[in-house]
């Protein structure tokens, strides 16, 4: 029996031969060929009447209550850790006085929108992958297509522009959460002033901190809505290609919230020059 | 009303349609038999693009639906009906949304209406008090019929079923079948039917035609096609188990 497992494990092949390895890169590169193409389809698709607002509104409504509690309990403690973690470092150098500066502009900059759009993409890209799978293979979306109905602009624009123009308020909400989490931690170990942390806050950041960090949100929130639906719209073989799709969104729109994110990180850089 | 005339279509090397013609005429019902996996559903889904075929032409109302593309495709499907093997009902929706979903976006009328529309629909199919449940609260029958409800509310002047009757029992095969009939004379609808189901058939058809082997190989009346002394048709047929079915 023993014999016979070990065999088994000899067996499996654990090294990446660098076949698969280039293997698994076309495949990658395939896949943002297959979202670039649903990407301009979304854009031909957006301007065209009839107008969905009121779907998007429900869209809108229903992942920013999803997501609420999850994104909450993660900004507070963003904050929170943040300033614990740095507080006796910044102390070690006498800077203990730059901790407001120094939790805001991480926050604001870089940890509130990409940890924002990460949580987001779990929640909801699977979601949509999910949803739109679901009624893929139970042939929904085909029955919604030959009553006369476009269902790529009833189903997946909405869903993309919803997740566009949710994200950026999801992430304002939670950078404001982890300012206010920042300021208990600081609060308990130095006893800071309330006015004097949030004087400090605000002088520490500028339109350039400030809007960047919430723009590339819409991005983020573009990228989780294209990749769910991409996935769900595209799915197959029954109620495994939904599983498939839910959890594939979740790795790759979160591949791509990173590598996008260090794109428009250096773009930010280059023309703010900050 | 339709005409299909020799189309092909293959998936991979697996061919399911091999030079396949068939008419239908206005207010004809004509019913499709063959076995799992002949390409009955998918010359159904031809007949509205939602597959292409390999090749042959297909014309439903005078017009050649594959040259159609966009608004003009749109419009030929708000005028065939398609009822899904499942039903396809939407899940999210209740049965009123679900009805009024087309209405909504095809047509231009008046909430009340729409309403009326629905109404008439789910009386239609002897459903009225279903009209605020949700598609999981309902039965398999329940479900069909509500399918049906949704796909005659846009008055089509076709409409192509996908095994209407499959996975009920002896009555409700009756009587979803009786309520084809019904609709089909009332609103002089012309029909497509893809069954297994004798009783269906023996309601519902007019003609019939058997595919086989990515062929058509019977066509005719019902009756005709169950005395065939064909062996295929008489296995196909049998409602005893022969065990020796070798095609």
């Amino acid at each position: 029996m023993a014999q016979s497992s070990r065999e088994n494990i000899e067996d499996l092949d654990l090294e990446t031969k660098p076949s698969d390895f280039i293997q698994k890169l076309n495949n990658f590169f395939e896949i943002i060929a297959e979202l670039s193409l649903f990407s301009i389809r979304f854009f031909k698709n957006v301007f065209i009447p009839p107008y969905e607002f009121g779907e998007i509104k429900t869209h809108m409504v229903f992942l920013g209550v999803k997501t609420l509690p999850i994104v909450s309990v993660t900004g507070f403690i963003i904050g929170l850790v943040l300033a614990m973690q740095s507080q006796p470092v910044m102390q070690r150098f006498g800077a203990e006085s730059f901790l407001p500066t120094m939790v805001s502009l991480s926050v604001v900059r870089e940890l509130g929108p990409v940890l924002t759009a990460l949580i987001f993409a779990g929640r909801v890209s699977s979601g949509i992958g999910a949803e739109l799978g679901s009624m893929r293979v139970t042939e929904q979306i085909d029955a919604m297509e030959v009553s006369g109905i476009n269902p790529f602009r009833f189903l997946v624009v909405t869903r993309i522009i919803a997740c566009a123009l949710i994200l950026p308020i999801l992430t304002m909400y939670v950078n404001f959460l982890a300012i206010i989490g920042g300021f208990i931690a600081i609060f308990l170990s130095t006893g800071i002033n309330f006015e004097l942390y949030i004087d400090s806050v605000f002088k520490a950041l500028s339109f350039s901190d400030l809007i960047p960090g919430t723009a590339k949100t819409i991005f983020f929130g573009f990228i989780v809505g294209v990749v769910g639906a991409y996935k769900g719209y595209n799915a197959t073989n029954g109620t495994a290609g939904v599983g498939e799709a839910s959890t594939s969104s979740v790795v790759l729109s979160s591949l791509l919230i990173l590598i996008v994110d260090m794109v428009l990180v250096k773009i930010t850089v280059w023309l703010w020059a900050v | 009303m339709v005409e299909v005339k020799n189309v092909s279509k293959a998936f991979g090397n697996h061919v399911v349609l091999d030079d396949v013609s068939v008419n239908i005429n206005k207010g004809e019902n004509l019913v499709l038999f063959g076995r799992s996996g002949t390409g009955k559903s998918v010359l159904l889904k031809c007949i509205v693009r939602l597959l292409d075929p390999d090749k042959g032409e297909i014309f439903v109302d005078g017009q050649n639906v594959l040259e159609m593309e966009g608004e003009a495709l749109i419009e030929l499907r708000k005028q065939v009906g398609f009822l899904f093997q499942s039903g396809a009902l939407y899940d999210s929706m209740t049965v009123r949304e679900n009805l009024e979903f087309p209405l909504i976006r095809n047509f231009n009328f008046t909430a009340s209406e729409r309403l009326e529309k629905v109404k008439t629909a789910l009386h239609n199919v002897g459903l009225e008090k279903s009209i605020n449940k949700m598609p999981s609260e309902l039965s398999g029958g329940m479900r069909k019929r509500i399918a049906l409800a949704r796909t005659i509310i846009s008055e089509p002047k076709l409409i192509l079923y996908d095994e209407p009757t499959t996975g009920l029992d002896p009555i409700t095969v009756k009587e979803i079948s009786e309520l084809i009939v019904e609709l089909q004379k009332d609103l002089n609808i012309t029909s497509l039917v893809v069954t297994h189901d004798l009783i269906c058939a023996k309601i519902i058809s007019d003609h019939a035609v058997v595919l086989k082997d990515a062929k058509i190989i019977y066509r005719g009346n019902l009756d005709e096609l169950t005395a065939s002394d064909d062996p295929f048709l008489k296995d196909f047929f049998s409602m005893e188990p022969s065990g020796t079915m070798k095609y």
